[in-house]
């Protein structure tokens, strides 16, 4: 009895299974770019229009935690990056541990995302929960705190995403290594990178209007 | 008995609910489509009876704004967008290339699985009390002042889109990687480069709709959100994105169309399509350039004057692809040798209709017309000529040809020509009076009217009941065909598309062998009935 | 005038509809000829080449580059045409005219309320004298509406949060459709009203014949003081805020660098987004009016520093 190929029937080989996947991970990631692009949009138009509010709202975020956030992020992308690098059959210990540190620092991340929040809370600049701000920016500044609370949330719901593939490829992988398991790897560490450079922009808008000049 | 086909292998439902044949879930789409679209014509069919007496008579204001919003919802986001794409795209892609199944079938699967959860929300949301903020949920209405269930509905959409999106990227990898050996780009059968165009919107277009539709829901949620005017953000900012997607929607709703009919008028004509490279390059074209053209929605939105003029002059360039497709068609009728098979009638009448619909388009697009014109319902008959008199008029086409592939059962050529011919002339006498109400000044979305707008109206809805007959008809025949039709051989239109080289139905695994392609497509002979295949 | 033979099409009634008529006719003859050759095409190539006819069907796929360039060039240069056709005409539309008349128009759902300078007001209605160029300085109090008038071919959305302005003029007497195009809710096709152009000297006998009532800038001075505006902007006042006397109409220094007009937009702007444009040498202290105030209540205050503009401090 033949065995049964390694691969699905519509592919002829398993280079070209994993060239596939991998073209399928890029689209994808050329959807979310449209995704965040569409608010980011948004967000320009609004600077464009109330650039001191913008400001104002900006100097009004936890550049700490945002700082930190920062660091941990590229460090659990360069962790995913590493683990994508020395996967081999020899390695699936550490590899394992890459991807359990990188999925532990996205958690790290949460959390301290949720400590932002609830301070923000208490200085009661949550649109449309409690926001009190006085002054004759406040308008701009909601809408800048609108934006922030809807673009923060929106990349926690990709960092989940995220945190959760990573863990499964952690477990998967530590039974039984294949071309298989790299090939996902490969296209969950696209993601994560992808994650990650979001981030990066939204880090710049978000954090750092209004601290450069004055 | 023959070798088992993909219908016949297996008869559990699980073997259907958790397929992953291409086929199969291109059939699970096709059941889900016309459940929606007899949603949605019902929705139509209750509008025109209540607009063929200028009074409210037969539902009141909110109902009515309710049944146009449904019917706009429906038939827009769980019909026409999956129509073409996702039944006939599903179970050709595949075959026309020569592959054994699309690149990702479980991502198929899955995205009929979050079309159905999409759709089912959206049902939810119109049995509980419904929408009334049109399909296009321009705030601030949608959002501070509808009393109606906008989240639920907007939730619905934003899942469909999902769909929409995994089913573009699918179509996009395989036609990318598992191309046979020896087809290459300019190989590829047309409809497959419109897919491919429509593709592309869908994965770019799509998850702008997705955020928008999320800032909507954030905002409704909230009782604050960004485009909330008392605190300055800006209602025009809405209809930017909104229709950053939804311009490109359009076009996702008439690719696919065209494509169908690349096919339809080579087979019949027994010729190629003429200039391959130049209708192919066009979809593609169309998808470009069909990005820069949302502004033309907004001309009297209060946009700026030389925004305007851009969307003006992009939405005119945009026509120049689509007037070279219907060039392209009418001179690859001559000299052929032309039949006038039903799915023929459906292909020379999407021409007809789609060049009114594309003709109409440029009214709209030219500046000093469309001040008077938006809104009124000139451009509801246009966009019905697009979508309606092309879009489903090449599905029905399409689906006639492809039948005896699909089903490997033949239909009823009578009744197959007589609903064609039947559908033709209840779509002209529905749409044409509107373009004659909106030149006179109806405004669109109007429950009641000024008696002066009856006559037309009446001719409408009269065509209206015609058209609703002409649509059921393919029921009866089409149904009775699936079960008790003759059956088809594999090739019964004498075809060199690679879809047509192997049974019908096709076996699940489509090829015996990896078919291997050595010229270009519509490689027609003469002879319109094939040789009788060996038993 | 043969339009007049056209059911649906009547003649318009200002020279702007005129031109948007000669457009569309314009445009159907366009439509018409292509349509009427491809039809003719269709058919003449279904006729001939039907299967089964006995006709030279020689050199059946040679084809030549030259059909799809040409038909390509030719389609474009038309598009063209009417693109240039078709936004010559928009931008007379947005040409501003001298001597207008402007009149005020709050869209709320689901009614339209005019209001003249006098302080005549209307509901669902608007009286224009003949010949005389309008502007309608247009609000809206909630949703988006769109303010139509078929007759005059003109029609412009009613976006909450900002003016917008609609020019008209009419010449013949007589009593026109108004229409919200914009779907704003319930009761939109309900929101219609009549536009009524009347001779001139009719005209001034309807506006004194309506209800007296005080003008609207005796209302904005009112709102004015009532609101505490006279205690920064008044004269004599201790805090340091831009006069308004003479401020109308005139080029406003920003603190940027820039200038703006001093315009209807302007002066609301400054009301609800004080921030947005401070004027050169003065500090931003004015607290925003957003949300304080009805469109209703706008307007006057915006006619109230238009009222200033004549006499200079």
């Amino acid at each position: 009895m033949p065995e049964p190929p390694a691969f699905a029937s519509q592919f002829v080989s398993v280079p070209h299974r994993d060239h596939t996947a991998e073209l399928g991970m890029w689209l994808f990631i050329a959807t979310e770019v449209l995704l965040f692009g569409g608010l980011l949009l948004a967000y320009f138009v609004y600077r464009h229009a109330f650039p001191q509010s913008f400001a104002e709202g900006s100097r009004h975020t936890d550049i700490l935690i945002g700082t930190i956030n920062t660091a941990i992020l590229l460090t659990s992308s360069f962790l995913v990056a590493w683990a994508v690098e020395v996967f081999s059959p020899a390695t699936v210990r550490i590899v394992t541990w890459l991807l359990v540190g990188a999925a532990c620092l996205g958690l790290v991340f949460i959390a301290l995302k949720g400590i932002e929040y609830s301070g923000e809370y208490d200085e009661r600049l949550v649109p449309g929960v409690d926001f009190q701000f006085g002054g004759p920016l406040a308008n701009g500044v909601q809408l800048f705190f609108i934006f922030y609370f809807v673009a923060t949330a929106i990349h926690a719901v990709h960092m989940l995403i995220g945190i959760c593939l990573l863990l499964v490829l952690a477990i998967i992988g530590r039974r039984a290594p294949t071309t298989r398991h790299h090939a996902a790897l490969h296209s969950a560490a696209l993601y994560w990178h992808f994650v990650d450079v979001v981030w990066i922009f939204l880090f710049a808008l978000i954090y750092l209007p209004g601290r450069a000049s004055s | 008995m023959s070798e088992p086909n993909y219908l016949t292998t297996d008869y559990t439902l699980q073997s259907w609910f958790l397929t992953t044949d291409h086929k199969r879930i291109a059939i699970l789409y096709f059941a889900s489509l016309i459940f929606f679209f007899f949603i949605g014509g019902a929705a139509a069919t209750a509008i025109r009876i209540e607009l063929a007496t200028p009074q409210a008579d037969l539902v009141s204001s909110d109902v009515y704004n309710r049944l146009f919003t449904m019917h706009g919802i429906i038939m827009v986001w769980f019909f026409l967008i999956p129509s073409i794409p996702n039944t006939l795209g599903n179970f050709l892609v595949p075959l026309m290339i020569g592959a054994r199944d699309l690149a990702f079938p479980r991502l198929n699967l899955m995205s009929w699985y979050i079309f159905m959860l999409g759709g089912c929300t959206t049902l939810f949301a119109i049995l509980a009390g419904g929408i009334d903020t049109g399909w296009t949920f321009y705030t601030p209405f949608s959002t501070l002042y509808s009393n109606s269930y906008v989240i639920v509905a907007a939730a619905g959409v934003f899942i469909a889109g999902f769909s929409s999106i995994l089913t573009g990227l699918n179509f996009i990898v395989t036609i990318h990687r598992l191309r046979a050996p020896g087809l290459t780009w300019y190989r590829l059968p047309l409809f497959l480069w419109s897919l491919y165009a429509t593709s592309v919107i869908l994965v770019l277009a799509t998850p702008v709709l997705a955020v928008t539709l999320l800032l909507i829901a954030t905002e409704r949620f909230f009782g604050v959100g960004i485009f909330d005017p008392r605190i300055g953000g800006d209602p025009l900012l809405f209809q930017h994105l909104f229709w950053f997607y939804s311009h490109p929607a359009v076009y996702i709703m008439i690719l696919p169309g065209m494509g169908v009919v690349n096919e339809l008028v080579s087979c019949f004509s027994r010729k190629p399509v003429f200039g391959y490279k130049f209708v192919a390059w066009a979809s593609l074209a169309i998808a470009a350039v069909g990005f820069l053209v949302w502004g033309h929605h907004m001309f009297v939105s209060g946009q700026s004057l030389i925004a305007s003029l851009v969307f003006s002059f992009m939405s005119f360039v945009v026509a120049v692809p689509s007037a070279i497709k219907v060039f392209n068609w009418t001179a690859t009728l001559h000299k052929g040798s032309i039949h006038f098979d039903a799915p023929m009638l459906y292909a020379l009448a999407f021409i007809g209709l789609f060049t009114i619909g594309g003709l109409t388009g440029l009214f709209l697009a030219c500046l000093a017309f469309d001040v008077h014109a938006t809104d009124t319902y000139f451009v509801v008959a246009h966009f019905h000529y697009i979508m309606v008199g092309g879009m489903v008029t090449a599905y029905f086409g399409g689906l006639h040809y492809w039948w005896p592939k699909i089903t490997g059962r033949l239909y009823s050529e009578y009744w197959a020509r007589t609903a064609a011919v039947l559908i033709f002339f209840g779509f002209n006498l529905t749409f044409f009076p509107q373009f004659i109400l909106g030149a006179e000044g109806m405004p669109r979305r109007y429950h009641v009217y000024p008696p002066e707008f009856q006559v037309w109206n009446v001719l409408s809805s009269g065509g209206a009941a015609i058209l609703a007959v002409a649509y059921l008809l393919p029921m009866f025949y089409l149904g009775y065909s699936a079960f008790f039709g003759a059956r088809a051989p594999a090739n019964p239109w004498n075809a060199p598309g690679l879809e047509w080289q192997t049974s019908s139905p096709p076996p699940e695994e489509n090829f015996e062998t990896q078919p291997v392609v050595t010229r270009e497509p519509y490689q027609y002979n003469e002879a319109f009935e094939a040789e009788p295949q060996n038993a | 005038m043969w339009r007049e033979w056209i059911p649906f099409w009547r003649p318009g009634l200002s020279p702007q509809s005129s031109d948007v008529d000669l457009l569309f006719t314009g445009l159907l003859i366009a439509s018409a000829l292509v349509l009427g050759l491809l039809f003719f095409l269709l058919a003449l190539f279904c006729v001939r080449y039907r299967a089964g006819n006995q006709i030279d069907r020689g050199h059946r796929t040679s084809k030549s580059w030259h059909w799809e360039v040409s038909w390509t060039v030719a389609s474009f240069i038309c598009f063209l045409g009417l693109f240039v056709w078709g936004a010559s005409v928009y931008f007379e539309m947005y040409r501003t005219p001298t001597d207008e008349l402007v009149v005020f128009v709050v869209a709320k759902q689901w009614m339209w309320k005019t209001q003249h300078p006098g302080g005549q007001s209307e509901i669902d209605a608007l009286h224009v004298p003949l010949r005389r160029p309008v502007r309608l300085v247009m609000a809206s109090q909630d949703v988006i509406h769109s303010f139509y008038i078929p007759a005059l071919r003109l029609k412009h959305d009613v976006v909450p949060g900002r003016y917008q302005d609609l020019e008209l003029e009419i010449d013949k007497p007589g009593s026109y459709h108004l229409f919200c195009a914009e779907y704003c809710g319930t009761d939109h096709s309900g929101m219609i009203g009549e536009i009524v152009a009347m001779e001139p000297a009719d005209f001034s006998r309807w506006l004194t014949q309506q209800a007296p009532s005080s003008p609207l800038a005796d209302e904005g001075g009112a709102l004015f003081r009532q609101l505490g505006c006279s205690g920064c902007h008044g004269k004599g006042s201790k805090v340091r805020a831009p006069p308004l006397e003479g401020l109308y109409g005139k080029p406003v220094p920003l603190s940027d660098g820039s200038s703006v007009v001093a315009d209807d937009k302007y002066i609301r702007d400054s009301i609800l987004l004080p921030r947005s444009q401070i004027v050169a040498s003065y500090e931003p202290l004015m607290p925003s009016f957003a949300g304080k105030l009805s469109e209703d209540q706008l307007l006057r205050l915006v006619v109230y520093v238009k009222s200033l503009a004549g006499n200079r401090s």
